[in-house]
């Protein structure tokens, strides 16, 4: 069965400026999003999972910034060749994002509910009394109780997890057909965490949404998502089911990623076990060598690693890897 | 363990110190500043050796225009104003830099505790802080300056004091901003006592504002000294560049140079320090930095 | 001599007068710690975990006094620290030292990495200073890092080199106890498990005390000995890391050890979703401060400040239901 994906990138480059020369902090980055999906993409800080969604969303900071190479299909459509007041009409309303920080992500002046209607009344040629009847739809629906009551309260009255619901409720209104997620809970507690997720999951579903949930927990990745993109120094790593990824993965940057994380046991034993680790830090993305980015940190790197960059090999259905020693036994 | 760790050579900034120079050198404007600020200190310093004399000596005729025989002219008493300028250059800067100085101390001192103490101490100081605040500076100054005699002494005292309270306010937001942060708590928790938390570490974190303050102080300060000169409230024994202007303003139609020249001199200084002042500003700005 | 307990906390309560909302209110109170008793014998960890707001911070920092706690004690090595004078307390701060959550405010960015592993040395006078640059460079060693590093500034290390520092550092006085106050959360997920490993380790080699501060339970399950589930100011569950997740019993713990996000799906606990958000520590429920969000609430629960019992070996609870 194949289906045509919603949203698709195409060796997508984005290089920063720098007083020491430009620096890749994307690099031929290919990926695409199938109606109705929910995509994961991990990876350390900086490696370039933010800066892919800002570059969905057309944000990325110009200058230093820039685009300097590829495409990126929004129903076939590019959105790079638009307009900045074309893309405007996309943002919020075709694609939609919310961001880690529920705190600083609302503007503390204006109620919840003029935030939200706002949104609405841009995309969508609703009057006042329209917006606002939607506004308070919006908020039951993301769980927000007594909604007509919320609207008048700023931000600073409710609780981080209340905020998140918000930004959800403001990134929803107008029914985005990609909705990017950036570490939605990272700054939220587990039981909160744990309502988001059943609230973006019910919300997906029915709103049949896709969506790209980015994070650098590859737990969260495990009971979100359908599929999962991971990156390492600008570039894709591996790709595949999220099944695949964790019991399956080829790559030893991801392998090492899923072992270092302590996993909650039931039975823990009395005796504490020391935990993998991934040797060395994040590579600077200015001193990248010719070959793969993880070769320094990786243990099973031979000569070849260090000289040339690995091809993307298919390895299972929907799965592929990046990486010289895929296939060779451990 | 690993030692792969790399450090980038990239990100290797050389100490502190050496990196704010660099950057203030890279800023024009801050470099013109320094340039005219270093010309009052050399002429200042220098001035009076090379070109010697009694500033209120009468040496020509009264209102020379400027020309060969006096290069800025004289004054309607026949004094030589290129003389008064370099005498008032000393002057003028003695009372910039101790007017100044004694604002840093008593605003520090004051916003240090109020900042590091909070509770009742920065309730109260804070109090006496804006009663100073609410008092037109200008006026005040005038007032402590004709109850006692006019004395260089007094007149640097009455700058401090009407002009502490900035200081005190700046320093103690940064106070109450720093303390909060781990590494006060890491030193609370390895045992040093308060004494040492406030002056080794979180007042050298507190600086770079606090600088910018204290270069634009020196220029607020040197005007305020050339308005009280020039009406008249200055130290008459003080040849500073206020008190040629003061002592002139009744012949301005009459002789322009007795005016402009000294009103120049003030321009160029405060000028000098303005932009010394933003250029530390930026420099000292982390935000600034990279990029 | 040896001790039963490294450290011993009995009844610690530690509350905030915060500011009036009008000039004629009530001043109000954060129960911020209200009556926090645990004991670690020495060598283990012993972990508090909880929400943010429930008080596992201010608790670590009262048990150090980095904030003075309004009533209970804290023992370390048998002397009752709560009782020290300013002077004393100084000088035993030796014994114990923290380490901060973020690797990037807890150094003052102004001085080298040496000179901020020195700073305890040099505070507590301990060695000449020629002893002190050597022990530095030792520690530097120990952390995993180089000892050339020592004269570079914070701003010039990553996250995980600067939480190495910070290691340095607690460890460089010699203590006995160590207090982690979220020393991975801020950390990315494979530097994580370095630090994980290097406090380990030189637990093993020290025979360290530690009291590991974290919101997450995976990782307080792997490094921590005996745990203790924190709601707003009290202990609701305590046991030994076993005990905890094979038996777990007060609801609250396993409404947080069902959000816990997991890639092994064999090991999930049947989904029980807390309703609403943790109500405020100025102004807790009345009983059992958990009855309000609790799935098993029953009228006792909103009267009754449940008593933290013993219901299995090793394993206290304070729920009226169980």
């Amino acid at each position: 069965m194949k289906q045509e994906p919603l949203l698709q990138v195409n060796g997508l480059c984005v290089e920063f400026s720098t007083k020491n020369g430009s620096v890749r902090v994307l690099n031929q980055l290919d990926l695409h999003l199938l109606p109705g999906e929910a995509l994961g993409i991990v990876g350390e800080s900086g490696c370039g999972k933010s800066m892919t969604a800002l570059s969905i969303m057309r944000l990325v900071p110009t200058p230093p910034g820039e685009i300097s190479n590829g495409q990126i299909l929004l129903n076939g459509d590019d959105v790079l060749q638009l307009t900045e007041s074309q893309m405007e009409d996309i943002r919020g309303n075709e694609i939609s994002m919310i961001f880690q920080e529920p705190m600083t992500s609302l503007n503390p002046v204006f109620t919840i509910g003029s935030q939200v209607s706002e949104n609405i009344r841009r995309h969508q040629s609703a009057n006042t009394s329209q917006a606002k009847e939607k506004t308070i739809q919006m908020l039951e629906a993301v769980g927000i109780p007594a909604p007509e009551l919320r609207i008048d309260q700023y931000p600073h009255e409710l609780s981080g997890g209340m905020r998140q619901r918000v930004m959800i409720a403001m990134a929803l209104s107008c029914q985005p057909s990609v909705l990017i997620a950036d570490e939605p809970t990272t700054a939220l507690d587990v039981t909160i965490q744990a309502q988001i997720f059943e609230l973006l999951r019910k919300i997906q579903e029915e709103m049949a949404t896709s969506v790209i949930l980015i994070t650098h927990d590859m737990s969260v990745i495990a009971e979100f998502a359908d599929r999962v993109i991971v990156m390492y120094a600008g570039r894709k790593v591996e790709e595949g089911l999220v099944r695949d990824i964790i019991d399956n993965s080829c790559h030893p940057y991801t392998q090492g990623l899923i072992n270092c994380v302590p996993v909650l046991k039931r039975d823990p034993g009395l005796k504490r076990v020391e935990l993998n680790e991934i040797p060395g830090v994040v590579p600077n993305l200015a001193q990248l060598g010719p070959g793969c980015s993880f070769a320094p940190r990786c243990h099973k790197v031979v000569d070849r690693c260090y000289q040339e960059m690995p091809p993307e090999q298919q390895v299972g259905e929907n799965h592929y890897a990046s990486c010289w020693r895929v296939g060779d036994a451990a | 363990m690993n030692n792969r760790q790399e450090l980038n050579p990239m990100v290797r900034p050389d100490r502190p110190v050496v990196e704010l120079w660099l950057m203030f050198f890279a800023n024009k404007a801050a470099v013109l500043g320094l340039v005219l600020w270093l010309l009052v200190v050399f002429t200042a310093v220098f001035g009076l050796t090379i070109y010697t004399g009694d500033p209120f000596e009468m040496v020509g005729a009264p209102m020379t225009p400027p020309g060969a025989e006096f290069l800025l002219g004289t004054d309607y008493l026949g004094r030589d104003v290129l003389t008064g300028i370099i005498h008032g250059a000393s002057i003028t800067l003695a009372i910039g830099f101790s007017a100044t100085i004694c604002t840093v101390i008593i605003g520090v001192v004051i916003g240090v505790l109020a900042g590091y103490y909070g509770r009742w101490v920065d309730n109260l100081l804070m109090r006496v802080t804006e009663f100073f605040q609410v008092l037109p500076p200008m006026l005040f100054v005038m007032v402590l300056i004709s109850l006692f005699t006019p004395s260089i002494y007094l007149i640097v005292l009455a700058i401090a004091v009407v002009s502490w309270t900035g200081m005190a306010r700046l320093t103690r937001a940064e106070f109450l901003k720093i303390k909060e942060l781990e590494y006060v708590t890491a030193e609370r928790a390895m045992g040093a006592r308060n004494a040492s938390i406030m002056a080794k570490v979180i007042l050298p974190n507190a600086l770079p504002p606090l600088i910018v303050a204290v270069a634009l102080n020196v220029g607020t300060a040197i005007l305020f000294e050339a308005a009280l000169s020039f009406l008249g409230l200055g130290d008459p024994n003080a040849y500073s560049w206020g008190y040629m202007i003061g002592s002139s303003r009744e012949y301005i139609w009459d002789s322009w140079w007795t005016i402009t020249f000294p009103g120049f001199a003030i321009f160029l200084t405060v000028l000098g320090v303005s932009l010394i002042g933003d250029g530390l500003n930026d420099a000292l700005n982390p935000k600034l930095r990279e990029l | 001599m040896k001790y039963e307990y490294s450290v011993k906390v009995d009844d610690l309560r530690t509350h905030f007068k915060v500011h009036r909302p009008h000039l004629f209110a009530e001043q109000p109170t954060v129960y911020a710690v209200d009556g926090v008793s645990f004991e670690i014998e020495p060598g283990k960890t012993f972990g508090l975990v909880g929400e943010s707001g429930c008080g596992k911070s201010t608790t670590a920092l009262s048990v150090l006094r980095l904030v003075e706690p309004t009533s209970g004690s804290v023992e370390l090595n048998g002397v009752d620290i709560c009782q020290l004078s300013e002077n004393d307390l100084r000088n035993y701060r030796r014994h114990m030292q923290i380490i901060f959550q973020d690797p990037y405010s807890s150094m003052n960015p102004r001085t080298t990495a040496g000179e901020i592993i020195r700073t305890p040395l040099r505070i507590l006078k301990i060695g000449t200073p020629k002893e002190q640059h050597e022990r530095v460079e030792e520690l530097l060693g120990l952390v995993g890092l180089r000892p050339e590093q020592k004269n570079l500034y914070p701003h010039q290390f990553s996250g995980g080199q600067r939480q190495r520092i910070c290691v340095a550092r607690a460890l460089a006085p010699n203590p006995d106890f160590i207090v982690c106050d979220e020393p991975v959360s801020a950390l990315d997920v494979a530097i994580q498990s370095q630090i994980l490993n290097l406090l380990a380790r030189l637990q093993q080699e020290f025979g360290l005390t530690y009291l590991f501060i974290s919101h997450d339970m995976a990782v307080v399950q792997h490094i921590c000995d005996e745990i203790a589930v924190m709601y707003l100011g009290r202990i609701v569950e305590k046991a030994d890391r076993r005990s905890l997740f094979l038996d777990v019993q007060h609801p609250y713990t396993k409404a947080l050890l069902a959000a816990v996000p997991t890639t092994d799906n064999n090991s999930k606990l049947s989904f029980v979703s807390l309703k609403g958000d943790v109500p405020s520590p100025m102004d807790p429920p009345s009983g059992c401060h958990f009855h309000t969000r609790c799935p098993m609430a029953e009228t006792r629960c909103s009267k009754e400040i449940p008593k933290l019992r013993q219901v299995l070996p090793n394993h206290w609870v304070a729920c009226h239901l169980v």
